[in-house]
Order: structure tokens, then C-alpha cells, then sequence
């Protein structure tokens, strides 16, 4: 059976093989130039001397100044989501429903092997490729961006850092694209098990698949671990602060470095939400006037957020989570195949 | 004997269509069984119920001693060679050789690679570059190279030509013969069946007609024509005989009969029945009964 899997496995095992080879090249080489950039600048050391944020500030100003560096950031993030969402359609959908369409199926269940081992080969074999494929994936552009990550995050606007704690960043580091992958897969096998046909059964999985990796980081993921509140006073005024559409002000927050700011909110001292009146010197007024106004509110800033500590953690519960959900769909894939004869 | 399917109480339905009602039957081991009916008979269906590809909706099936496909064991004891014989169309024949040799236990090696090149396969060949009658080879020597107790095969011959199904059947009588295999086939053509078999079930509107062996069978009926007697009633008819089909013309009654014995009114002419002629009774006898519903029906 782990011949017939790899047999039926190889044409799609290699091209993964060719791609992850080109990304590797790719990587590697500016890789090496990015770990050099950060060795002579002096970061690794800056805790020492205490001058890790103008160093860190040089550093990715030089970085962000050769425009390759910031292109293959933001490509090695697509690839990261793109991978186990390619994984899930074109290994997990057609897995059994090529057998399906092609009445293949009926041979491969006529061989001296129960449908409950068939299948479990399968899931397993290429379940572990999709594994190692996004892992190695990971792994490369984790290592790439090491030295960004590092200096507190690529560098965006208002002095602001996209760490890589960051909704955005955070599933395209370290070992949760692993967890992605393996989910990708089983989804995409149970779509094909219970819609049967290749092309639904990718058009759902993508859709679903989507779903859960927009609706995760924004509504379970800051959950996983209670957040840190801080409330704090701030100096607010028009230069530094961005003001939202409907007159909110939010001061980014630069003091606590990788950090994930999960709501930051500018509140009044009765503790109230702040918003920028209507009437009075800021209604359209000079800034100046404005800002000699704002001074005079005693304004606060209330946060939450997820220390840079607690990166790690937030990997792992992420990781483990995806792998059991994957597992319970990869069961009920088996259970279904088994106990539901498909014909 | 014992038998190599027994089916009891036998039945599948898909919402609320009955593909298969109430089925019981025997098929004694050793034997090429033919399995014959109109399409939409409930052939397949039996089929894949006897290899386990469906679960019954009622009754109990078992073949070759076990419960189909429970185990890797009782999947080992039966092969089978679907309709369509279908097969990867991306790996060639020496792969599909492998695949079996690796999921077979009792995987004969050599008997497979002497078939192939018996029949002037090219074993780098892909099989979906195969001829239709290429790969009904290549999926029957998978099945008959895992040395099953029980081939079964469903309309094996289907989409083949006329000299294709004849080398095949023949083929088939030929590589079964030596192994004590024991084989059911399907088909909705008796001259396929004639060829090949020596046992058969008449399968219409999803129930056994009749099952057994052909020469009993064809012992046992006889075509008789004589004057008129409308309707075919056994009552005008002597005693023992049991009609299958009657039809009038002319002046004249056409009948094919069941009987047991010689056949002595000198009123009738005596001829032996067919195996197709056996076989379109049984299947229009349904067919009639079906339209006697709906007139019925129809005058209510």
C-alpha cells in the first residue's frame, strides 16, 4: 500500500521538491546577505551598550533601501499562506475523488487490503509529505527573515513594526505553518470524501479553508492566552496618532517591541472612548491649536496585547490545535470510507 | 458443494428505489456461473454486494465462507473485475503488475507475467493508452494473479468487439480451469454467457427468475407449439407443466414450458429449448407481468 501511495504520489512529490529547491536557492543566497547585513551592524551585541534601537533603526533603513529584500519578505509570506492552501486543494481534494471519477477505486478495493488500511496509508503518507513541505518551507523563510524579526519587525509606517507576533506575520513563522498544512490536507480529503467530485471538492476546500484563516487569527487566536492590559498616559496629538474615520485616535504603541497590540484605544479620563469633537479648535482648526487642545485632556491609552515572550507558546498551542483537528478530520475520513460503502 | 455466494433475503435500495428486493440464492462452487438480465436488472448491484463494495439494505450475503470484504483475508479469496475494467490510467502495465504484487498475499507472480506477454502486452505501456479489450485483460489478470477462490466480473465483455469477447471468455474458461477458481459473470447478452458458462441466474426486476445448471435447466424446458388455447391456463394444459412464456398467432400457441419429464399429448410438437430462448421467457415473462400491473393500474 506505501508503494501504490507513493507510486500514485510522485509526480506531485517531485514538483514539491523543484519548488521548495528554487525557493531554497533564492533564499539562500539573499539569506546569507540579510544574516550578513545584521552581523556588521552591530545588533547582536546592542543589549550590552544600550543602543539597540538606533542600530536596529539603521539596520532596517539599509535593509528596506534595496528594494529586493522587502520583495522577498512579502513573497515569502504569500508562499507561507499559499502553501497549505495549494496543499490542501491540489493533495487533500483529489486524493479520492480522482479514484472516484476514474472508478479506480473499485480496483484498489478488490486488492487484499481493507479500505480502512487504504486509506490510512494515504492520509498518513501524504499527510506527513504536506508536514515536511510546509515545515521545511518554514523553516527556510523563518531562518530568512531572522535578522528583520530580530531588529523588531519590518519596518511600516509611523514608526510602527510588523513583528512577527503580528496577526499578518505570525502563521508564516515558525512551526504553525505546520499545523496549516496538515489541516489543508484533511480538509481537503474530507471535502473529497463527502462531495466525491475533484473540482467542488477543491472549490470547498479553498473556501473553507480561507474561512477558518481569516475568522482564527482575529477571533480565536487572541484568546488562546488571556492578553495583558496596560493603560498608560500618552502625549496624544495630530503628528504622531492616527485618527480613524470616525474621529477615534489611536498613538501606535513603539515601547515594547514584538509584541502582538491586540486593541489600542485612546480613552478620556473618565475612561471613556475618545473622539475627536466636532466643534472646537479641532474642527478643521490649525493643528497647532489642536494639539495645544489635546494636551490640556489627559489623555490615555489603553491596551492589550501579548508580550514578545509568549511567542513561542502562541506556536505551539496554534501547531497542536490544527494537528488535532486535522487528526479528528483524518478519522472521520477513514471512518467514513469504511462504514459508508461508496459505490 | 458448497456454495460459493449464498445470498439470503438479499436487498438494496437507494431512497426509495428497490435495486435489488428480496434475493436468495445459492451458487454451488466450482462452476462458471453466468449472471444474465436486462439492464437496471440489479446485476451490478448484486455484484458489488457480493464483493463488499455495498452494504445490503437487508439480508445477509456471504461468499467464499465470509462476510465480503470484512477483512484482508476475505478480500485475499475474491476477485474482481469491475465494469468498465478500470484501471490507472498513469501507470503501465508493469506498475499495475507491482501494485498487485504488493497488495496481494498470494500474489502469483509468474502466472501474471506469463499472461502479459501471452497476450503481446507491452509492460511500459501506460494503461490509459490501452485498448478497451487490453485493459479487460490487464484488469482480468489482476484479479485472477492474486489466486482468488472466487472471479467475479461484471459485464467484463461489455465494451468489447465480437472477436474481442470471444478471446476474452475464452481466455477466461482457459486461465480459470487449472486453479479451481470458481467464476460469476455478468452479462445482458446469452450468447456471451453460452459460450462460457456452465451455471446460471436470470436476474429481472430485482429478483432471481430462475438459477441452475444449464444442462438441468435445458433438460427441463421445452419449446411446445400447438393449437390455439387462449388464455394459458394449466388448467387446459396437462398436468406438470408450468409456463414460462405463451404467445398466439394464427391459430397456433407458442409455449415454453417447464416440465419434468417426457412430454406425451400427441396435440403438441416438442422441440428442447435454448439457452437464449430459456432466458427471454424468464426476462419477458417479468416484462409482462410488469405491463399486466400497469393496465390494471391503468383501468382503475
Amino acid at each position: 500500500m506505501i508503494w501504490l501511495t507513493w507510486r500514485q504520489f510522485r509526480a506531485q512529490s517531485f514538483a514539491a521538491v523543484a519548488a521548495l529547491a528554487v525557493l531554497a536557492v533564492i533564499y539562500g543566497v539573499t539569506g546569507s546577505h540579510l544574516a550578513h547585513l545584521y552581523a556588521t551592524s552591530g545588533l547582536a551585541t546592542c543589549h550590552a551598550r544600550g543602543d539597540c534601537s538606533a542600530l536596529s533603526s539603521t539596520f532596517l533603513t539599509t535593509m528596506k533601501s534595496d528594494s529586493l529584500y522587502p520583495l522577498l519578505f512579502f513573497l515569502g509570506l504569500g508562499a507561507m499562506y499559499l502553501a497549505p492552501a495549494i496543499i490542501g486543494i491540489f493533495w487533500g481534494a483529489p486524493l479520492i475523488t480522482r479514484e472516484f471519477e476514474a472508478g479506480t477505486f473499485r480496483l484498489a478495493w478488490s486488492q487484499s487490503v481493507t479500505r480502512t488500511r487504504w486509506m490510512a496509508v494515504k492520509l498518513g503518507l501524504i499527510g506527513l509529505v504536506a508536514i515536511a513541505t510546509a515545515g521545511l518551507l518554514s523553516l527556510m523563510i523563518t531562518w530568512w527573515a531572522g535578522p528583520i524579526d530580530e531588529a523588531g519587525g519590518f519596518p511600516a509606517s509611523m514608526n510602527q513594526q510588523v513583528s512577527r507576533f503580528s496577526t499578518v506575520l505570525f502563521g508564516a513563522r515558525g512551526i504553525a505553518p505546520i499545523g496549516y498544512a496538515a489541516l489543508a490536507f484533511a480538509l481537503g480529503v474530507t471535502a473529497g470524501v463527502l462531495i466525491r467530485r475533484t473540482l467542488p471538492a477543491m472549490a470547498i476546500t479553498l473556501a473553507v479553508f480561507a474561512v477558518i484563516q481569516l475568522a482564527w487569527p482575529n477571533w480565536v487566536r487572541p484568546h488562546l492566552i488571556p492578553p495583558v492590559h496596560a493603560t498608560a498616559a500618552v502625549a496624544v496629538n495630530l503628528n504622531d496618532a492616527i485618527v480613524t474615520h470616525n474621529g477615534e485616535m489611536i498613538v501606535p504603541v513603539t515601547r515594547l517591541p514584538g509584541a502582538w497590540i491586540i486593541s489600542n484605544q485612546t480613552i478620556t479620563t473618565s475612561g471613556h472612548l475618545f473622539v475627536l469633537p466636532a466643534t472646537g479648535p479641532c474642527a478643521g482648526g490649525a493643528p497647532p491649536a489642536c494639539n495645544a487642545w489635546l494636551a490640556t485632556q489627559h489623555l490615555r491609552r489603553a491596551i492589550a496585547y501579548q508580550p514578545a515572550s509568549r511567542f513561542w507558546a502562541f506556536q505551539w498551542y496554534e501547531t497542536a490545535i490544527y494537528l488535532a483537528l486535522a487528526f479528528a478530520l483524518a478519522g472521520f475520513c477513514i471512518w467514513w470510507v469504511r462504514h459508508r460503502r461508496l459505490s | 458443494m458448497t456454495a460459493v455466494i449464498a445470498a439470503r433475503g438479499l436487498g438494496k435500495r437507494y431512497g426509495s428505489r428497490w435495486a435489488l428486493a428480496d434475493c436468495t440464492l445459492s451458487i454451488p462452487s466450482g462452476h462458471v456461473a453466468g449472471l444474465v438480465g436486462p439492464n437496471g436488472a440489479g446485476k451490478t448491484t448484486l455484484l458489488h454486494l457480493a464483493t463488499g463494495l455495498l452494504a445490503p439494505t437487508t439480508g445477509t450475503i456471504e461468499v467464499a465462507g465470509g462476510q465480503p470484504a470484512i477483512s484482508a483475508a476475505q478480500l485475499a479469496r475474491v476477485g474482481f473485475v469491475a465494469q468498465d475494467t478500470p484501471a490507472y490510467a498513469g501507470l503501465s502495465i508493469a506498475d499495475h503488475l507491482r501494485l498487485g504484487a504488493h497488495l496481494n498475499p498470494g500474489w502469483d507472480a509468474r502466472l501474471a507475467r506469463d499472461r502479459i506477454r501471452k497476450l503481446g502486452l507491452d509492460r511500459g505501456q501506460k494503461a490509459g493508452k490501452l485498448s478497451g479489450g487490453q485493459r479487460a485483460q490487464l484488469a482480468l489478470t489482476l484479479a485472477i494473479a492474486k489466486r482468488p477462490a472466487l472471479l467475479i466480473l461484471d459485464e467484463p465483455v461489455a465494451g468489447l468487439d465480437p472477436l474481442a469477447r470471444r478471446d476474452f471468455l475464452q481466455d477466461l474458461t482457459e486461465a480459470t480451469a487449472g486453479h479451481q477458481t470458481s467464476v460469476v459473470l455478468s452479462s445482458h447478452l446469452v450468447a456471451d454467457l453460452e459460450r462460457a458458462c456452465d451455471y446460471l441466474i436470470v436476474l429481472a426486476a430485482g429478483r432471481v427468475q430462475v438459477a441452475g445448471e444449464v444442462s438441468e435447466l435445458l433438460a427441463a424446458h421445452r419449446l411446445v407449439t400447438g393449437p390455439r388455447r387462449e388464455p394459458a391456463t394449466p388448467a387446459t394444459l396437462p398436468a406438470g407443466w408450468q409456463i414460462i412464456s405463451a404467445s398466439h398467432a394464427g391459430g397456433r400457441t407458442s409455449m415454453l414450458v417447464r416440465v419434468d419429464g417426457p412430454v406425451h399429448d400427441p396435440s403438441w410438437t416438442v422441440a428442447p429449448a435454448g439457452l437464449e430462448d430459456l432466458v427471454l421467457a424468464y426476462m419477458s415473462r417479468v416484462a409482462q407481468a410488469a405491463g399486466h400491473a400497469q393496465t390494471l393500474e391503468a383501468i382503475r
